[in-house]
This record gives C-alpha cells, sequence and structure tokens, in this order.
C-alpha cells in the first residue's frame, strides 16, 4: 500500500461527495468530512472497522455505478471484486483520488 | 436428532453471507434438517445430518452468514460463540469449514484467516467454482493451499456431485481427529483488518487471475435494475406481479381448504352427537385451524417468490431502491419486501424480517409489519364499508367505497411509518444505523434450494398453527362456548359464555369507542383471526351464516359513527393471535409480542374514540 503513504493531499476528497461514474483509488478510511465532525452518528471506530471488513481498504480501486433516486442517495459502488451499497452519509468516512491510470480506460 | 450419537463429528459451515453456504448445507443434508431458535437472540441454528460414503454420521451446522468474526450485538456474535463453543446447546465444531466465494476471494479468504486464528481447524470450501470458470476466473488451488496451509476443496453447491470431494475431505478429517485444542479469539483492531486485507491482497495477487470484466452479466443488469427511473418501474412491475400471482394463484387453493375444513368441521358435527366435544372439535379446532390455515398458499406463494428473488440477487436491489424512502424513519432498506409480505399475511412478513442483518432495525420491521393491512382485514371492511359508504362517485369518477378503503390502507402504512420513526427516537435514542450491503452478483437460482427454504417455511408456519395457535384456538373456542346456554333461553348461546361475559364486562370500557356488547363480544372470537370476527358477528345476531343478512342488520342497528369506529379499530388492533405467537418465536421473548399488543390496543383504541367523537360531531 504504498500510496497510502502520501495521503491527505488536496486530491483526495470523501466518497460521499462524488458523483456516479467517479473512478479512483481508496487512500483512506476513517477520516471524518469536516461537514459530518459534529455528528455523532457518522463516525466510529466501529463503523471504520465495518467498512474495512466489507472491503473499504486503502489502495481499493473503487468506482460508483448507481445512485439513488432521490437525493443521490444510497451509492452502489464496486469495491475491487464486489458492489456494495452504502449511504452518502457513511460513504464520507472513505476518502478517495481521481484514479489516472484507472481513468484512462472508461 | 435423537438416533444420531451425540458425540458424532460436528462440523460448521461459516463465510460471508451470498456465499452460497446454504445451498451448500442443503445440499449436503438433504431433508435432514432441523431448524431452531437459538436461546436469548432472535437468530436461527439449522443442523442437519448426513453420512458419508465410508459410513460416518455426520453434524452439519449452518452458521449465520457474516463478514467477521466480530458482532456487536448478541444476534451477530452468534457465528462466533458457536465456534468457540461459548453457545448453550451446540457443541463446540471438530472442524469449520469455510465457504469461500471463488468469484469474490478477497473477503471471504479474510474471515478464514480469522477462523483459522481461533485454533479450531479449518478447511475452505472454494464454493461455486464453475462460475468462477465461466467468468475467466483461474485459481491455483495447490498454491491457496499450501500458503493458508489449510485444505482448499473446490465445490459446486448446487450440485450433489459438486460436493462429493468436499464430504470426502470431511470426512479423512473425522478418522484422523486428534484432541482439540481450547479455541481462542479476540477482537480485530482496524490495523490488524489492513494487514489481514493486505495478505490476502497480495496471496490472490499471486495465485489468482481475473480478468478485467469479470462480471458483465450483473453490470448489465445492474444498469437497468439499479436505473433510478428503470429500476424503479421494474420494481413496481415485480411487486405488482408478485401481489397478483398471491392474491390470484392461492385463491383456488385457499377455497379447497376452506371447503375442506368447512366440511370436515360439517361431518364432525353430524357424526358426533350434539354437545361439548363435537363443538370443541368442529368450532374449536377445526374452524380455528382451518382460519389460520386457509392463508398457507399465500405464505407459499409470497415464500415463493421471496427466496427466488434473494436468491436471483435482486433482493438487494430492492433494498438499494428503497433504502432513501424507509431509511428516514430508522427502517432497513431491506425492510421493505418483509413490510410488503405483510400485505398478504403479517406472518409471512414478520418471518421475513430474518434477511435484515441488524437486530434493530428487525425487530423495528417486526413491530409495525402488522399496521401493513392483510388479507385478512379485507372481509371486515368489506362488510363495514358495504353497509355503511354509499356507493356514490366522487367527481364522477372515484368510487366512494373505493376511496374509503384506499384510505385504510393508507393509514395503515403512514402509521407503520410514524411508529418506525418514534421506536428510532424514543426506544433507541436516535441511533440511525448504517446502511452497509454487499450488492451480490447475480445467479441462477436453484430450484431444488428454493422449494427446500420455501418448504421449511411452509414447516415452521403449520407447526405454528399445530401447537400454539391450535391451543389459541382451544382457549378462545373455549371462551366463546362455555358455559353453554341454560334452559329456554332466547338469546344465542355465546351471550352466556366466558366471552360474552367478557364481552359486555368490556362495553363500558369501548362504550366511549361506540361498540356495543354485540361488537364487544365479537372481537373475543375475532381474536382467532381477523375475518373471523364477521363470523362472529353474525353468531352474535343470531343470523348464521348469511353475509348479506348481517350487512342489513349492522347497517340498520349500528350509527356511522360506530361503523367508522369499528374500522379505526381494525386498522390497529392486534386481533390476530397468531401474529402475536410467530412474533414471540423470532424474537424468542415475550417482551415483543407484548409490547406490540399493548401499542397496538392503545392506538387502536385512541383511533377509534377520535373517528367516533369527529363523526358523532359532524352527523350531529
Amino acid at each position: 500500500m504504498a500510496e497510502s503513504d502520501d495521503l491527505r493531499d488536496d486530491s483526495s476528497f470523501p466518497l460521499g461527495a462524488v458523483s456516479k461514474g467517479f473512478r479512483g483509488r481508496i487512500v483512506e478510511v476513517g477520516r471524518l468530512a469536516d461537514a459530518d465532525a459534529t455528528d455523532p452518528d457518522a463516525f466510529s471506530e466501529e463503523l471504520e472497522r465495518r467498512l474495512l471488513e466489507i472491503g473499504f481498504v486503502e489502495g481499493a480501486v473503487v468506482e460508483i455505478l448507481h445512485e439513488g433516486f432521490w437525493g443521490r442517495d444510497p451509492i452502489a459502488i464496486r469495491v475491487d471484486d464486489m458492489s456494495v451499497a452504502l449511504r452518502r452519509r457513511e460513504a464520507n468516512a472513505v476518502w478517495v483520488r481521481a484514479d489516472a491510470s484507472s481513468s484512462v480506460s472508461r | 436428532m435423537s438416533s444420531w450419537p451425540s458425540d458424532a463429528f460436528r462440523f460448521a459451515l461459516v463465510g460471508n453471507p451470498n456465499c452460497g453456504k446454504t445451498a451448500l448445507f442443503n445440499t449436503l443434508t438433504g431433508k435432514r434438517q432441523k431448524v431452531a431458535n437459538y436461546p436469548g437472540v432472535t437468530v436461527e441454528s439449522k443442523r442437519g445430518r448426513l453420512t458419508t460414503p465410508s459410513g460416518r454420521k455426520m453434524v452439519a451446522v449452518d452458521l449465520p452468514g457474516t463478514y467477521s468474526l466480530r458482532g456487536r450485538s448478541p444476534d451477530e456474535a452468534v457465528t462466533r460463540r458457536a465456534i468457540t463453543g461459548e453457545m448453550a446447546d451446540e457443541p463446540m465444531p471438530d472442524l469449520i469449514v469455510c465457504v469461500v466465494d471463488a468469484t469474490n476471494l478477497r473477503l471471504s479468504l479474510r474471515l478464514a484467516l480469522e477462523l483459522k486464528a481461533t485454533g479450531v481447524p479449518v478447511m475452505i470450501a472454494l464454493n461455486m467454482i464453475d462460475i468462477a470458470k465461466a467468468r475467466g476466473i483461474t485459481i491455483d488451488v495447490e498454491g491457496l493451499a499450501r500458503e493458508l496451509d489449510l485444505d482448499v476443496i473446490p465445490t459446486i453447491a448446487v450440485e450433489k456431485s459438486g460436493t462429493e470431494a468436499l464430504v470426502t475431505a470431511i470426512d479423512h478429517v473425522a478418522q484422523s481427529a486428534h484432541p482439540r485444542s481450547t479455541p481462542h479469539w479476540h477482537e480485530q483492531s482496524a490495523e490488524e483488518v489492513r494487514a489481514a486485507h493486505q495478505f490476502v491482497n497480495e496471496l490472490v495477487n499471486r495465485h489468482v487471475q481475473t480478468p478485467v470484466h469479470s462480471d458483465r452479466w450483473t453490470r448489465r443488469i445492474d444498469n437497468v435494475l439499479l436505473h433510478p427511473v428503470w429500476g424503479i418501474l421494474v420494481l413496481l412491475l415485480v411487486l405488482f406481479f408478485i401481489f397478483q400471482a398471491v392474491f390470484s394463484w392461492s385463491q383456488p387453493a385457499m377455497d379447497a381448504i376452506k371447503y375442506g375444513f368447512d366440511s370436515l368441521g360439517d361431518t364432525v358435527k353430524t357424526t358426533l352427537p350434539e354437545g361439548m366435544l363435537s363443538s370443541l372439535l368442529a368450532d374449536g379446532i377445526i374452524a380455528g385451524v382451518g382460519s389460520v390455515i386457509v392463508f398457507l398458499p399465500q405464505i407459499l406463494v409470497l415464500f415463493f417468490f421471496i427466496i427466488l428473488l434473494e436468491d436471483f440477487g435482486y433482493m438487494a436491489r430492492a433494498a438499494f431502491l428503497m433504502d432513501r424512502i424507509i431509511g428516514g424513519v430508522g427502517l432497513h432498506g431491506r425492510s421493505f419486501i418483509p413490510l410488503l409480505s405483510s400485505f398478504a399475511c403479517a406472518i409471512p412478513g414478520i418471518m421475513a424480517t430474518r434477511v435484515i442483518d441488524n437486530r434493530r432495525q428487525r425487530l423495528a420491521t417486526i413491530m409495525v409489519a402488522p399496521l401493513m393491512t392483510c388479507s385478512a382485514r379485507i372481509p371486515v371492511y368489506t362488510l363495514i364499508i358495504g353497509a355503511f359508504v354509499p356507493e356514490t362517485n366522487i367527481f364522477g369518477i372515484i368510487n366512494l367505497q373505493g376511496l374509503v378503503m384506499f384510505g385504510l390502507y393508507a393509514v395503515g402504512i403512514v402509521s407503520a411509518f410514524l411508529v418506525a420513526w418514534v421506536f428510532r427516537v424514543f426506544v433507541w435514542n436516535g441511533k440511525s444505523e448504517p446502511f452497509i450491503m454487499e450488492l451480490p452478483s447475480y445467479k441462477r437460482p436453484s430450484l431444488q434450494s428454493v422449494a427446500m427454504n420455501v418448504l421449511q417455511r411452509a414447516f415452521v408456519f403449520l407447526r405454528r398453527a399445530g401447537t400454539t395457535i391450535l391451543s389459541m384456538m382451544v382457549l378462545i373456542w373455549f371462551l366463546a362456548s362455555v358455559p353453554g346456554a341454560p334452559e329456554g333461553a332466547t338469546d344465542p348461546a355465546i351471550n352466556y359464555s366466558f366471552a360474552g361475559m367478557i364481552g359486555h364486562f368490556l362495553q363500558p370500557v369501548l362504550a366511549p369507542i361506540g361498540f356495543n356488547w354485540q361488537i364487544a363480544v365479537a372481537l373475543i372470537p375475532g381474536m382467532a383471526a381477523r375475518e373471523v370476527a364477521v363470523g362472529a358477528l353474525a353468531t352474535v345476531y343470531a343470523l348464521g351464516s348469511d353475509e348479506g343478512a348481517l350487512s342489513t342488520v349492522i347497517s340498520a342497528h349500528w350509527s356511522l359513527a360506530t361503523a367508522l369506529s369499528l374500522l379505526a379499530w381494525y386498522v390497529f388492533a392486534p386481533q390476530c393471535a397468531s401474529t402475536l405467537s410467530v412474533v414471540k418465536r423470532e424474537t424468542n421473548s415475550w417482551t415483543w409480542p407484548v409490547a406490540m399488543f399493548v401499542y397496538l390496543i392503545g392506538l387502536a383504541y385512541a383511533a377509534a374514540f377520535l373517528v367516533h367523537g369527529v363523526t358523532e360531531a359532524f352527523a350531529s
């Protein structure tokens, strides 16, 4: 996971903020988006571990496949070999960066 | 299971949800299964027996699907506690068969590592190897086995021949079974989970080749089924079709069952001398159990579709599409299907909540399921609407009777949402659970496995009808028939019975909501099933079973306020002993059925009181 060493630069953003068609890589799991920092439900180590356990791990390739009809929420995400549905609020704990190499193949 | 030696070799199937674990369990054990609830949790345990080709008798345990052994609630901890032998009535397994989805290795292998770390012997069943091959995934099985230091056996769960190698391997382990060490487990930190992922990633990179687009079909199907517009249209079509099927396909069978129970009751009445025994058999047991069994065809059809769509992979999509709407009140996207099923009957609805892995959301779904207008309410609604609501059209197109019926359905749905919301805010202090759900790739369902699961559900339902429901029916019959009418009595016999006494006793309490003593008495046998109240009313008014006459009588005897009040009562009232007994079984505690009864009675009384008062104010 060499990529995850130089995290937290300006080009990463929470997965909950991206739109359908986005492709990228996870750079960090468990950091809270500033907007949710005051929301006690939004983040916990519990959520971090649950996200990790279902495959949201640093370095994984993600792609937003679908968005819900109402408020474009929840979102369906391709994570490596599987698809997972998440609400955007939970997705905000996953930080991603657009991936140049995977964008080319789109 | 009594015929199996208690020291028989036991193996537990453990794996991610959607890994084909239950299909494998069904193929391995066939019909020799036993389903029971673990004490203290809402999760069921499935045990099955099998005999290996060498003649060894074994017990297989199907444990709940999970992504990790860490469980936050007692329900989620079942898998871990069963493995480590902490579960009462569940001896520690001699072997864990970790069922691994060959098309989605990473998560499964991480679980396999966690299992291996417990010290219990582990073997890997590399399941759905056929699908992986078809998708062009190549797996170096020996390489994986070597690096994991575990036996890895490719399996195809849906085919008997696809499990032979696994049975042989398990038999081999059983042969050389040696004294086991005490299992140990510690909760993994986030960093440990990351490290395990990294190890598995490297392993997969070395031994598995996956084409870039390995699962084109799932992507293509999802482009339609998860589409914001088309997806919802398809969902509505699917629901429409299921409802059509539930109500029309099952009708002939329901008629046949009703006819069967009716004629059985008549036969008993004509053959046995008139008296208590004949009445107990005919009016109590046969009629009572018949009024519940009559829903079996609907339940079977409903479960057939639910299980078929679940195995195909569609249920997770339906949950995705509906999550935003029902998630707002604290339910789970997966609550949608159980609630929908409850429009046919709350019993299969409550049984279908097993797909919700979160305990709180599952309980909230169970608690609001009876608010969905089940088909047993339809005869009651039809009777009252037919007698009191004029058959006029509003604006020339909307039928007033139809509108009232629609309104009753709508009130049920809206109240379910409100109750779920109140539940979330006051019972669970506003905590909302995260929605994290795998969208499994689509799979061709195995009809054999679907049929087996449907039959299992039917069996559970019948066992309920045969035990708890039967005793309820006998009790209700007893109340409605004992003591009998005195000599020369002019009123129907039920008036002199305990039900009559209870009805008369309750009448002052029910007077503020406009119920006369006839209604109060009819509500007691109506506890058997809602539609029984119609027949009971006819009995109280001494009319026999002519429902046309009943309509005339009640329209002459009741005020409009009373009629509407009874409608409001039936939207909420827990007039169904079977539902309460199923809640008892599914939640494995008396707390929830009692809480359900109390809150529904409260709502029913309040709604009826309000409707009665408002109608009287306007009508006068």
